[in-house]
């Protein structure tokens, strides 16, 4: 139903999406298939694999992967599977495997850069030609592996987009939670928080860049939270615990969200908070700001802490929070079963307190036990549900729309734009339909 | 007031009974005022502040937790969630002075709709004695399968 390049554009009409790509099986398995394979795909951070041998296992939209640190110092992305019968190579998350992996069943041993090294009783193979197969070649890899300042993305496919026109300058994101480091390194902190939501992995990522859901489906946990200090009856300019100080900026108003700004990028990428953001009124941290002149030196300092951009989406499927050290992993697992994953990281050299602040932001926001993300759940899911109604087939996003809207070129507009779900359906076309038969 | 240990293993039975028979002023009331209420994410986690728990709330917190599942607006608790606690009995782990450690396993079971999870916990209470009265100092609650991924969790565990 969904072979072709037309069928699959026809879902997409500037204002508004027709159901199916949140709700069909089909879709679904095209995406996986094509979208997934021609991304840019994140599969982990430097930091989860530091050591030649250490290992990570993920997955890339369906596709098991691992991520291993090899031998001569790079970061390889390998299909976690045995080319001999199947077997996954690796099953724990993570782990060191030495100077080879070795499948567990026939103990077939590659290196650490997928290479076959051995197989037991080899003469059983002498002669027929095992070179030539598939098998011989040993464990295979992705089509290519990107390492951005630490951040590791793959693209499955063979051929196709670069890493560099892929990103372009939506790589300043990146950039800026990098350079929030003295040391210019970040560093994974613990293991992520999994929740898992029974709605389309896209509904996910559109909610990143929705502004006009906080004062509503927040106001329960947020409004609560503003209420309630209200009530302790303390002064207006008497300091806000740090609970506060990431909670309450949830409520702000309508106006505030517009003048914040979302910016979009080409192919997919694009974040809200161009000029300020609900990260931009926390306390300082003492002894940061000094760190951060003393190795960027004070004009880069101050550039890097103002940019307070809120979410950036990068397309398809993680979201990063610059001034939280926070990346979010919205992993597909049907078209109705998504797994969010959301790891902190450490900047490296800065003090302690910022790390406590981004793991109270990870627990408070988005936990399984979070007041804040059990609204979000329960609006994908009902809208997971709604959208089987057949009255209506189509679902809009045409806040702030304007015709002829080029998603080529680097845009900023009002902060309560969808046009930055606009642009993601844009490219997930393009990405989609790339090569594909009309 | 001497404390003995049937009070202490008494005062963790009712705490989980409060909870799911729903009486978050009188549960409340049970901690003192510079407790924390942890659930770790890791297994056998020490640090609560430097890597991301489940949760690790102050009474503020927990007066935020508890008001919001009343509110008139609050979307996911409507309906409502239930929850239910099986406790075996509890072992105290520790009595000096007027500082007491339980450590208890439970079976916590919380529904709504058509979901119903089981989730297996070791919670240790850290109990004070105050002015004659039992009350919470910390609660630490360990899920067994804290590594697996999971739904809503919206009651206290
Ligand atoms: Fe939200």
């Amino acid at each position: 139903m969904y072979e072709t390049a037309d069928s699959i554009a026809a879902l997409v009409q500037g204002r508004q999406v027709h159901r199916d790509v949140y709700t069909s099986p089909e879709v679904f398995r095209q995406e996986m298939k094509h979208l997934f394979a021609n991304a840019w795909v994140f599969v982990g951070h430097e930091s989860q694999t530091p050591k030649p041998g250490d290992y990570f296992a993920t997955s890339i939209g369906d596709q098991p992967v691992i991520q291993v640190r090899h031998s001569d110092g790079e970061v390889k992305v390998l299909y976690n599977r045995c080319p001999h019968k199947g077997t996954k190579i690796v099953i724990d998350r993570q782990g060191n495997t030495g100077k080879f992996f070795r499948c567990p069943y026939h103990a077939w041993s590659f290196k650490t850069d997928g290479c076959l090294l051995a197989i037991p009783l080899k003469k059983g193979y002498e002669g027929t030609g095992l070179e030539q197969t598939p098998a011989g070649k040993g464990m295979k890899a992705v089509g290519a592996v990107h390492n951005y300042r630490g951040f590791v993305f793959a693209r499955l496919a063979e051929a196709g987009i670069g890493f560099d026109d892929f990103f372009g300058d939506s790589l300043s994101s990146i950039d800026n939670m990098v350079d929030r480091s003295p040391e210019g390194r970040l560093e994974v902190a613990g293991p992520p928080l999994r929740y898992l939501h029974h709605c389309n992995w896209k509904m996910l990522v559109e909610n990143q860049t929705d502004t006009c859901h906080p004062m509503v489906a927040h106001e329960s946990s947020a409004g609560t939270a503003v209420k309630l200090w209200k009530e302790l009856g303390l002064p207006e300019d008497a300091p806000k615990p740090p609970a506060m100080e990431i909670i309450a900026p949830f409520m702000s108003p309508y106006e505030f969200f517009e003048n914040m700004g979302i910016r979009t990028w080409p192919n997919g990428h694009g974040h809200t908070g161009v000029h300020h953001s609900i990260h931009s009124n926390y306390t300082a941290i003492p002894g940061y700001y000094e760190a951060l002149c003393k190795s960027h030196g004070e004009e880069k300092a101050k550039a890097v802490l103002a940019e307070n951009r809120h979410n950036t989406v990068y397309f398809p499927n993680i979201m990063i929070k610059g001034p939280i050290q926070q990346l979010r992993i919205f992993i597909p697992l049907a078209a109705n079963r998504t797994l969010v994953e959301s790891y902190i990281y450490r900047l490296v050299g800065a003090p302690d307190e910022l790390l406590a602040r981004t793991a109270m932001y990870n627990r408070m926001i988005n936990a399984p036990t979070s007041i804040v993300g059990h609204d979000d759940l329960e609006m994908y899911e009902r809208a997971q549900e709604g959208l089987e109604a057949d009255g209506l087939e189509w679902v809009n996003v045409q806040r702030l729309y304007e015709e002829d809207e080029d998603f080529e070129t680097e845009a900023v507009e009002n902060g309560t734009t969808e046009r930055q779900m606009r642009n993601q359906f844009h490219a997930w076309v393009k990405f989609m339909t790339m090569g594909a038969a009309r | 007031m001497t404390v003995t240990k049937d009070d202490l293993i008494d005062f963790v039975y009712d705490e989980a009974r409060m909870l799911d028979e729903g009486r978050y002023d009188d549960w409340l009331a049970l901690w003192l005022p510079d407790g924390h209420y942890w659930m770790p994410l890791d297994y056998q986690q020490s640090d609560p502040l430097l890597v991301t728990s489940y949760l690790y709330e102050d009474i503020f917190m927990l007066k935020l937790r508890v008001e919001r599942l009343n509110g008139a607006r609050t979307f996911s608790q409507k309906p409502k969630s239930r929850c239910h606690h099986v406790l075996s009995r509890p072992f105290v782990d520790r009595m000096e002075g007027d500082r007491f450690e339980t450590w208890t396993q439970m079976h916590y079971v919380e529904t709504r709709l058509d979901e119903q999870q089981l989730l297996a916990l070791t919670a240790r209470h850290e109990l004070a004695l105050v002015e004659g009265r039992l009350r919470i100092a910390n609660k630490r609650v360990d899920i067994l399968n804290c590594d697996a991924a999971f739904r809503n969790i919206q009651l206290l565990p």
